[in-house]
């Protein structure tokens, strides 16, 4: 749009700024609005074994774990949307998170301890994923069985929806939640990622 | 806006910082009005309404913020002339690219204002006239001058 015309023989050198100087200034700036009080939400990228993972927290917790095939630009308009505007790369605040996570990919934990905001989450869906950390690591449900448990035993689609819609998958384990028939179903992460969870959790409870 | 305001950063923070930086030299200034330019932004940024180039109005906030430090400067004691050798710093600058930045800082103000905002912030003549108290013609004039001394000083 206004990037200066490219430097030719006889033009101006090209006005240039890095992106080192870029990250530092953005970083500097994140610091500055969690100091006003302005950072509505603060999300960081990681490297996990089902892709690079986008965590974003509000003030409250963990809101957002997305996976790349999502589209991390449509992940962040959604939250400015439901969330607020004022987001911005702030690693720091998800560094619990991140560590959290990465003790479970590596097989040693199989409990979250971070605070959740279940903000982006409503009704029975909400009902549905605060449930699912009660299957415990290493084990299964079918969607049918998870409707019992919430005594909707004819919501199993409603249970699937809230899934799908999961906004907190690893973490909150709809990863664990197959068909009846213990087909995997369906996964935001896709199923690879769905089946490299599960045989992850198989793996550490066997050893 | 509902943008996420990273988007805008990320989107536009390169523009900014080569306003702030003609304007002001590779020095901290530069990058403080940066930061008090997109503080500013976030600030208003929810209540802000759809904005049809965004990018401008960073501009001519940065524009603003950028002419209030020459002014801070203006009331030190250090005239703004002698700057390039004694106040800015060298940035630090892994592309090598950082005499660009000391050679437009030795322009007069006029000139370095006019490339700043026009040429580099993409700003029209006149929007570039109406920030710096000038007119289009002077503007046109003074960016002309800047980048002709500029393209001799890299020719020779």
């Amino acid at each position: 749009m206004t990037t200066p015309p490219p430097a030719g023989p006889g033009s101006v050198p090209a006005f240039s700024v890095s992106e080192a100087e870029l990250a530092g200034l953005a970083g500097k700036l994140a610091h500055r609005a969690e100091d006003e009080s302005l950072l509505e939400v603060a999300y960081r990228i990681v490297d996990s074994p089902v892709g690079r993972l986008l965590l974003a927290a509000t003030e409250r917790g963990l809101v957002r774990v997305a996976f790349e095939r999502e589209g991390f630009d449509g992940v962040l308009s959604g939250l400015a949307a439901r969330l607020g505007p004022r987001i911005l790369h702030a690693p720091w605040r998800l560094d619990a998170a991140a560590a959290e996570l990465g003790e479970y990919f590596a097989g040693r934990r199989r409990q979250f301890g971070v605070p959740l905001d279940f903000a982006l989450s409503h009704g029975f869906r909400l009902a549905v994923q605060q449930r699912l950390p009660d299957i415990g690591y290493g084990r299964t449900m079918s969607y049918r069985q998870v409707a019992e448990l919430l005594d909707r035993p004819g919501a199993v689609r409603a249970v699937g929806t809230a899934c799908a819609t999961n906004p907190l998958p690893v973490v909150v384990p709809c990863h664990r939640v197959l068909r009846s028939d213990g087909s995997l179903g369906g996964y935001l992460g896709g199923l690879e990622a769905k089946s490299t969870l599960l045989e992850l959790e198989d793996r550490a409870v066997a050893a | 806006m509902m943008l996420p305001f990273d988007l805008a950063v990320r989107t536009h923070g390169a523009t900014v910082l080569r306003v702030c930086r003609a304007v002001l030299g590779p020095g901290p200034d530069a990058e403080d009005a940066w930061q008090e330019t997109f503080l500013a932004a976030l600030r208003s940024w929810p209540e802000l309404g759809e904005v049809s180039n965004l990018e401008a109005w960073l501009v001519r906030v940065a524009g603003r913020k950028a002419i209030d430090v020459l002014r801070a400067r203006a009331r030190h004691p250090v005239p703004v002339e002698e700057l390039p050798e004694t106040v800015v710093a060298p940035a630090s600058d892994a592309d090598g690219h950082a005499a660009v930045w000391t050679a437009v800082a030795t322009l007069p103000e006029r000139q370095r204002l006019a490339i700043a905002y026009h040429y580099l912030g993409g700003l029209r003549h006149t929007e570039t006239a109406a920030l710096i108290g000038s007119t289009p013609e002077a503007v046109r004039r003074a960016a002309a001058d800047g980048l002709k001394t500029l393209r001799d000083r890299y020719d020779g």
